[in-house]
Parts: structure tokens; C-alpha cells; sequence
């Protein structure tokens, strides 16, 4: 993999973070700088591209109707797939879907579907029949560290610009009609990853910085500032104490996050 | 799917299954339960009955898998087609993939992977039936099984959840609470260093409310902390009575 | 600077054995001034040296160290063998020819062939490495006759006995040759099955009876009824 980083340089990275600070300047609980385009895709029901710092996310919306669960008769289907498109990294292959996409896709997904941020019973077209079905694929285009949290943005800004066909019924067929309505949606979710090495968090880990961490925790925080949806990676640990320390930081940096989405 | 239940705890603060709610299932592990794995072990927890296997430390296949400087861990999780209410397809789902990579990530902080570079091992999990719980259920078997294997590790890893049903931070989801229930937060732990492996969360928490669900997970940890070390023990206990008569 | 356990307690991985100015020995590791246990075993405490006996563990190979091995390649130029451990061991051609190998004449599996057994020498091992082999030594080389008998390897020091007592009584008293491969891999020669047999029975009593006391006491026994028990049945 050409994405290893040399010993010395590991050193370095975590020398600094003892002390508090970054190699690229910020502190231990700054994000990159981040920006937010909606809507690039003309294709695509609703999109967003995400850059945080160097990596780069685009997320396309599709929808399409199909049948709902038999679980939820009434609500219509959301589902997320995350491809790390070999163009964005050496470390990346072409091929079937590997457990880093399949993972990234789930934590994705959750962060929607558990904060209820597509009004799904407005999706319904026949009970038990017919729904719409939203499809979110997360496109990973440039990978600079923290998939996750770039993901997860880009996500909910295509979702909060997908624009839903209008249409009517006849025969319980669909029939689409002219123009569009927004998406109905109740929640913004905001995804914040943090990093252990030692005794020390950091925010929004980058590459580098992703190799040399004991593990990392991803937090999902709705509107009102209650967690909802959490998923710790890594082959290390976090005490209970740091585990709370992560989620109030989280809480923090959530709100500085939303401000980027257009609503 | 049968109805839902309007309530999950009663008005006496009892669950559907008669359970307090800082209360676990009944749980039953055994050790050494397979000839031909180096290691394994067999885990009832509530209805969840599950099987967890090691076999290793070994040269890794394919060779370009393995490492200079340390041991791979790969773990595979897998539901047998009959362990829930609908035949699960065989083929490993996108759920099982996700799951196989976190409970590896939850016992690879325990093992001494740096001891024995240039090899590997390889945990198998099956799922005989499953009853909510099942990746907490599985990690707790398959630590035991690498311990069992003889491989050296830090401490055991043993898991358990909490979470919120009603309006309640309750211990040890079964199925129905699951579903239902408002939230799901699955812990696992090494209980000697304090440290927490995996942490996983669904549903809605506030602060508060995920706080004590992580701490009331790790206090049903330790519980069956003290199954499992008895369970390890009781394999290799012969041995120890002979040596106090 | 308290201990936690009593002698040959068993203990878990984990747990912690004792805090303060200790020294980890093996199976057990050190974090901060605490000492805690790596592998299930047997703990015991010498002089400030805090060790466990493992009950389970696999061979690491250790250069200098005569184990007992299954050929299971032939190669171009040597032979990969098992010797029941995280690596596979390579025994080269040059080794068994003791003179230069010429590819083109020497057909390497009419010398050993998969599936033949091998007593050998560890020439070579590190981190980086697999281990290299030797037979160029008095005694090894491959088996030809005799059985074979795994055990646990940290059980190898018990067939062997304080300062060789127990299998020096197994050999005595069994008339058979034995060669402990450290690899936990048992060869037994004899005249006879018979011999053979007795002498496998009576290890197999040590691999379970391992950590009890007065141990050699009552394999000699065991041998002795035995062997009594043969004649009788021979003299009906």
C-alpha cells in the first residue's frame, strides 16, 4: 500500500498530539476546513459534494418506487451503498463491495434511518403496496482520511436537495405529472469521528493521522442534540470516561457542522 | 411478524420475559466443544445459541495476507439459514460483514497480535439461533475460544447491551426489544483494564440516557465476566484438583 | 507489594497477579507496576519472578531445539515441513546431501517425500524468518520405524522429569527408545508393538496427570502392573 506512513513521521504525528497540536496546525478538536456544494448533478433526484480538506465525497439521490417492508407497510424505503471508487486512492480496488465500503455504507444509513430524517410515511403511495424508494449512493471520489464524517454530510446535503416527482394515481398506476417537491424531511443528522491515540482525542482524523490512531468513534447527533447512532472502529479501546468525554464533544462540534447545510 | 406489544415493561417494572430491567438472561458457556479447532466455545445467552471457533496461530492463506510485524486476525460471522424466524440465505449479508468486522475489532485489542508476526488466525462464529444480542453473545464465546486456543491475550473481552424500551434504560435486549424497543447500545469490554472494544448505538439517547446505558452494559459485562472465566476454568479444572488434593 | 493468588492457582488471562516490584515471567505481561496473567495456566511466584505454567499453548520455535517433523512439500531445492506450529519449518537440500545440489541429478523425494517424518534440529529462526533445518547431526535424520504421539508442548518438560528421572524410568522400564521433540511430537521405538504401547500409555497418564505430585512414583507403578499384567495374560 502506498499509503503507509513512515515511522519517523508517525512519530512525529503523535509527538505533537501529546503536546496538543497537529502537523497541519490545528488543535486536537478542529475540523478541516469544510465545504458543501448541493445540487451538481442534474442526473440525480437531489446531490452534494463534500470537501473536507482534501478528501471529497459526492453523494447522488435516486428514487425510484418498489414495495415497502412487510415490517412497515406504510413508510417508504431508504437504502445506502457507499462505493471508495478506485480513483480515489491507491489502497482502493475495483471489485465487489469490501468490508471498509460495506461499513461506511451501514454507518451512513443508520445515522438517516435512526434519527428519522426522511419523513417516510410520506413516502407512501399504496399501503403494503407501493412506496418510493430512496437510494443514496455515496460516491467516494478523494481519500484524505475520515470517510465517515465526509460521507454522512454529503449525505443528508443530497438528501435535503432531492426533489421528489409530483404524481397521481390512476388505476393504481403512478402517473407522473409536472414539476417537482422537496424531499419531506424531519431531521439533519450530523456525524463527528474522533480519534484516540492514548490518552488524547482528536477530531476529524486525517490520513496520516487515521494510521497511526488506537481506534476511532463515530457519533451521529440529531437536531436536538441526542445521540443517534454510534459505531467505535479500530483495533484499540476507549475507556467509559473517554467514551463520554467523545460524545459532549460531538455535541459541540454537531452544531458547527449543520450550519454548512442549506435547508 | 406477530403484533407488536403496545408496553414493554409492566406496571410491577417487569419485562415481557418476567425480566427486572438491570436483569440479564440466563446465560451457559462451555469450553473446548470442537476436536479440530485449536480452540472453541459454546454460548446460550437468553435463546441465543451460538458456536465460536479458532483455529491458529497458522501461516496465513494466501501468504500476501499476512504481516512483518504482526499476527492477522480474521473473523467470519455467520447466521445458519434456520437460527431466525425466515430462512436467512446462506450467503453472507452486508449486516454479517459489518458485524464479522467490529467483533474482530472488539478482540483484536486483547490479543498479543505483535508476538507472532507472519501468521495468522482465523475465528469462525456461527449463529445457531438467534434471540437479540447475537454479536454481544459471539464475542464473549469467541474470546473464550482464543483463550482456549492457547494464544496469548491481555484480558477476555466479554460483551453486553443496554438499552432504552419504553421510557426506561434497561439491561440485555432480547429480539421483541429490539425491535421495538426506542434504542440498542451493545458494549463490549476488558473488564481487568477498563477498557471498552466495541460500542455500538441505534435509536434515540440523550446524553444522560446513553450514559447510563453504557455504564449499566458494562455492570451486566462484568456479570457475565465471571461466567465466562468459570466456564475456562472448568475445562482445564481437572488439572487443578489434582494438584489441591 | 501484594501477590493475588495462592501457589498454583489457576488463573485466566487477565488477571491480575500482583502489583509492585515483580518481574513478568512467562505467560504473563506487565503494565504500569502490574503484573497479570496472558494464558490459562498454573501461577506460581519465584524470587520476585511471577510465572504461569500454561495448561494450553502451541510451539514457538527456538534455535537449538530438536523437534519432531512432517514433510510436507517437496521443493526445488528442499523440503517444507510441519512441526505443529505458527510456521513452517524448510529443511534445504544441501542439508540432507552434504554436498552441493545439482538439480538435475538429484530427484529430491527419493531422499524424503511428503508424508515422511523427520527428526531435526531448529538451525535458524527469527521474527522475519522461517525456521531452518537440520539432520546433520548423530540421531537425526528421518524415522523409519516407531510411533508417534502428540502432546501439548509445555507438557514436555513433565515426560522429561527432574533432571530427566521420569523418561530415563520410561525407557528403563519399557525397553524403548524415546525422543521428545519440543514441538510437543513423541517418537517411541521398541522391540515390540507391545513395548510401544506401554511406553505411550504411560505418557499419555503424564499428559493428564501433569501437575499432580509424587507423579513419577505412580507411573512407575502403573508401568510395573502393567507389564505384570502382560505376563499373566501371556502365561494363561
Amino acid at each position: 500500500m502506498s499509503t503507509l506512513v513512515t515511522r519517523v513521521r508517525q512519530r512525529q504525528i503523535g509527538q505533537l498530539i501529546d503536546a496538543g497540536k497537529r502537523l497541519d496546525g490545528r488543535g486536537l478538536g478542529d475540523y478541516r476546513e469544510i465545504k458543501v456544494e448541493q445540487g451538481i448533478i442534474e442526473r440525480a433526484e437531489g446531490s452534494a459534494r463534500v470537501l473536507l480538506g482534501k478528501t471529497e465525497v459526492l453523494v447522488g439521490t435516486k428514487i425510484e418506487t418498489g414495495e415497502p417492508f412487510p415490517d412497515t407497510p406504510n413508510e417508504g424505503v431508504q437504502t445506502v451503498n457507499a462505493e471508495l471508487v478506485p480513483l480515489a486512492s491507491a489502497a482502493f480496488e475495483p471489485g465487489p463491495p469490501d468490508e471498509n465500503s460495506i461499513e461506511l455504507a451501514r454507518i451512513v444509513d443508520r445515522g438517516i434511518r435512526e434519527s428519522k430524517a426522511i419523513d417516510t410515511a410520506k413516502l407512501c403511495i399504496e399501503a403494503g403496496k407501493k412506496v418510493f424508494v430512496v437510494f443514496v449512493d455515496v460516491y467516494v471520489l478523494n481519500h484524505d482520511g475520515n470517510l465517515i464524517d465526509a460521507s454522512a454530510l454529503a449525505a443528508v446535503a443530497a438528501l435535503l436537495n432531492t426533489k421528489m416527482p409530483n404524481y397521481e394515481i390512476k388505476d393504481g398506476e403512478v402517473i407522473l405529472k409536472a414539476g417537482y417537491t422537496p424531499l419531506p424531511m424531519k431531521s439533519r443528522p450530523i456525524t463527528v469521528t474522533l480519534g484516540k491515540i492514548g490518552d488524547k482525542l482528536i477530531v476529524d482524523p486525517w490520513l496520516e493521522e487515521e494510521q497511526i490512531i488506537d481506534a476511532r468513534l463515530s457519533i451521529a447527533i440529531n437536531d436536538d442534540g441526542n445521540i443517534c447512532a454510534i459505531q467505535k472502529g479500530g483495533s484499540g479501546y476507549f475507556t467509559p470516561k473517554q467514551i463520554v468525554e467523545a460524545t459532549k464533544i460531538a455535541r459541540e462540534k454537531a452544531v458547527e457542522l449543520r450550519k454548512k447545510l442549506e435547508w | 411478524m406477530s403484533e407488536k406489544p403496545e408496553k414493554l415493561i409492566d406496571k410491577k417494572g417487569l419485562r415481557l420475559d418476567g425480566r427486572k430491567i438491570d436483569e440479564l438472561r440466563p446465560v451457559k458457556i462451555e469450553v473446548g466443544v470442537l476436536s479440530n479447532a485449536d480452540g472453541s466455545a459454546y454460548i446460550e445467552h437468553g435463546k441465543n445459541k451460538i458456536l465460536a471457533a479458532v483455529f491458529g496461530p497458522r501461516e496465513m492463506h494466501p501468504k500476501h495476507l499476512s504481516l512483518p510485524d504482526r499476527m492477522v486476525l480474521r473473523c467470519r460471522y455467520h447466521m445458519a439459514p434456520f437460527s431466525v424466524q425466515e430462512r436467512k440465505s446462506p450467503a453472507p449479508s452486508r449486516r454479517e460483514v459489518e458485524l464479522s468486522k467490529v467483533i474482530r475489532e472488539a478482540l483484536e485489542p486483547a490479543v498479543f497480535v505483535e508476538y507472532y508476526p507472519r501468521s495468522g488466525i482465523d475465528i469462525f462464529v456461527e449463529v445457531l439461533q438467534a434471540d437479540g444480542g447475537t454479536r454481544c453473545a459471539s464475542i464473549t464465546a469467541a474470546a473464550l475460544a482464543i483463550a482456549d486456543a492457547g494464544i496469548p491475550m491481555r484480558d477476555l473481552v466479554v460483551a453486553c447491551a443496554a438499552g432504552k424500551i419504553d421510557d426506561k434504560v434497561v439491561l440485555d435486549l432480547m429480539d421483541t426489544e429490539d425491535k421495538v424497543g426506542v434504542a440498542d447500545v451493545p458494549v463490549a469490554f476488558m473488564p481487568n483494564l477498563n477498557a471498552v472494544t466495541l460500542l455500538q448505538m441505534d435509536g434515540i439517547l440523550t446524553p444522560d440516557e446513553f450514559e447510563s446505558a453504557v455504564n449499566l452494559a458494562i455492570e451486566g459485562c462484568k456479570k457475565i465476566y465471571a461466567l465466562q472465566k468459570e466456564a475456562l476454568k472448568t475445562k482445564y479444572m481437572n488439572t487443578k484438583e489434582e494438584v489441591e488434593e | 507489594m501484594p501477590t493475588f493468588f495462592e501457589k498454583k492457582q489457576l488463573v485466566t488471562p487477565g488477571e491480575l497477579l500482583a502489583e509492585g516490584d515483580y518481574i513478568a515471567g512467562e505467560n504473563t505481561y506487565k503494565e504500569g507496576n502490574k503484573i497479570y496473567a496472558s494464558r490459562i495456566g498454573l501461577v506460581d511466584c519465584d524470587n520476585k519472578n511471577v510465572n504461569i505454567v500454561a495448561l494450553r499453548a502451541f510451539y514457538v520455535p527456538k534455535i537449538g531445539d530438536i523437534v519432531i517433523g512432517t514433510v510436507v512439500e517437496v521443493g526445488f531445492n528442499g523440503w517444507t515441513v510441519d512441526i505443529e506450529s505458527p510456521y513452517t519449518a524448510l529443511l534445504r537440500a544441501s542439508d540432507v546431501l552434504s554436498r552441493p545440489f545439482k538439480p538435475q541429478n538429484d530427484e529430491l523425494s527419493q531422499v524424503l517425500n511428503a508424508g515422511d517424518l523427520i527428526v531435526a534440529k531448529i538451525a535458524s529462526y527469527d521474527r522475519a524468518h522461517d525456521p531452518q533445518l537440520t539432520v546433520g547431526e548423530p540421531g537425526l535424520g528421518k524415522i523409519t520405524r516407531g510411533q508417534i504421539m502428540k502432546v501439548t508442548p509445555t507438557k514436555i518438560p513433565r515426560v522429561i522429569g527432574r533432571k530427566g528421572s521420569m523418561i530415563s524410568m520410561i525407557k528403563q522400564e519399557t525397553g524403548c527408545q524415546i525422543i521428545l521433540g519440543l514441538n510437543g511430537v513423541i517418537l517411541v521405538t521398541g522391540k515390540n508393538l507391545e513395548d510401544e504401547e506401554l511406553a505411550l500409555l504411560a505418557i499419555r497418564k503424564i499428559e493428564e496427570e501433569s501437575h499432580t505430585s509424587g507423579l513419577t512414583d505412580r507411573i512407575t507403578q502403573l508401568l510395573k502392573e502393567e507389564k505384570s499384567k502382560r505376563e499373566e495374560k501371556k502365561n494363561e
